[in-house]
């Protein structure tokens, strides 16, 4: 158990039969109560498809079901069950050579991050930039492992924006996401890139619609949307 | 097998609506919107709706003869893969056996398409019997753009990406041909109450 950030934890979990997964996938989580009554949730998989233990990144919705019991009650040892992985549209195959564009606001980074540690596992050089959206600094999950993974220059970059609160000397955007932010980081193109969109519903309808204005080609444009009713 | 997750008691549901949920589902008071890419443009005076496929001749309208046809307001529950459900969702649109009648054709299959490329199949018969709407109106609004607008599909026994947003056609078919999400992991059919999620389900 990894606590990202006051909201948001990783459950690292060993999972003896694990058929593999793609980055971008997720898992359904099912949770059962005493005396049988059920509840199951989508998360979607933080760990590389190489990584020996499986890990999804949950955010506690203050009046969500199964999210305050991952992130509150569950201790080490406990066991979970949980069935995947499942999709196979948003998802990276490293045999895609196009530049990759990934956008994410808050916990829609999860699939993002899998992409790119999935990238660092098997060095690929695709030139990869992302763009996260959080509301405050502290609300930036994998904030540490990204600031590493950018600073080993081999075609990652990482640009931050903070949408409600920036520290003191901030110098990433302290912005939502508009067209001239989009203009900064996007790939020229020419360059064809291919784009995950991952986040809420208006950052992921505004940021691909932007894209679309900006002359990208639709199905270049991957989005993967979740309301907070996510649960 | 499922097993006792420690500690967890979940949020209980009134018996009355248990009975309307299917297994795995969750109740919702907004309107979730899930989509694979970007929202389509699609202006009215572009806009075409069109049968198709294995039929003597392709029958289609433009918006303004579409909207000429006899409505229904339907109130549908609906379900969503994700597990969402929504009760009581209010539609106005023109029902498939209207699209459909008079229509001979040795079909059992259909694709429904869509501006954007979305595709999704069913049998026939799910689309036939007032099961199936192509609905252009939300709690008496225009359909938005997000939920599928200008026009959608409406096919609320099976879940919801059976139901196509941004509705070009329908397609009759002799055989089965999986759409988007079928060839993506999800199941062929999409029975919430047999829950028939994914593949093998």
């Amino acid at each position: 158990m990894v606590q990202e950030t006051p909201r948001v934890a990783s459950l690292v979990l060993e999972m003896p039969d694990w058929p593999g997964h793609l980055a971008g996938q997720h898992v359904d989580v099912r949770v059962t109560a005493e005396d049988g009554y059920q509840a199951e949730r989508s998360y979607s998989i933080a760990s590389s498809p190489e990584d020996s233990r499986l890990a999804i990144t949950v955010e506690r919705l203050d009046d969500g079901e199964v999210s305050p019991y991952l992130v509150g009650e569950l201790r080490i040892g406990d066991k979970v069950e949980l069935r995947g992985p499942i999709g196979g549209y948003f998802v990276w195959r490293p045999a895609d050579e196009r530049p990759l564009l990934l956008v994410g606001g808050g916990s829609g980074v999860v699939p993002l991050m899998a992409m790119i540690r999935h990238r660092v596992a098997i060095n690929s050089k695709t030139p990869t930039r992302l763009l996260y959206s959080s509301r405050s600094q502290d609300d930036i999950i994998y904030r540490a492992e990204l600031e590493r993974l950018a600073a080993r220059a081999d075609g990652l970059t990482v640009a931050h924006t903070l949408t409600r609160m920036q520290p003191a000397g901030w110098d990433g955007y302290a912005r939502r996401i508009d067209l001239a932010m989009l203009g900064e980081v996007a790939w020229p193109r020419h360059e064809m890139p291919l784009t995950f969109v991952c986040g809420p519903t208006p950052l992921v309808e505004s940021v691909a619609s932007l894209m679309v204005d900006m002359g990208y080609d639709p199905p270049s444009i991957k989005t993967e949307r979740f309301g907070p009713t996510g649960g | 097998m499922s097993f006792i997750s420690r500690g967890f008691r979940g949020k209980r549901r009134d018996t009355a609506s248990s009975s309307r949920l299917p297994p795995g589902q969750y109740i919702v008071t907004d309107y979730p919107v899930l989509s694979a890419g970007p929202t389509p443009r699609i202006p009215l005076n572009e806009w075409t709706f069109v049968i198709e496929g294995e039929i003597d001749k392709p029958r289609s309208w433009n918006w303004e003869e579409f909207r000429k046809l006899p409505t229904e307001q339907v109130t549908k529950d609906i379900h969503c893969v994700t597990k969402w459900s929504k009760f009581d969702t209010g539609w106005t649109g023109v029902s498939m056996d209207k699209i459909l009648e008079g229509v001979e054709t040795a079909a059992e299959y259909t694709v429904q398409f869509s501006y954007g490329g979305y595709t999704t199949n069913l049998p026939l018969e799910d689309l036939t019997g007032g099961k199936a709407w192509v609905v252009y109106e939300f709690d008496g609004q225009p359909l938005h753009p997000e939920h599928g607008g200008p026009a959608r599909m409406l096919v609320p026994h099976l879940y919801f990406w059976k139901s196509a947003k941004w509705i070009r056609g329908i397609r009759l078919v002799n055989e089965d041909e999986p759409g988007f999400w079928e060839t993506n992991g999800y199941h062929n059919y999409g029975d919430p109450w047999r829950e028939q999620r994914y593949w093998g389900d």
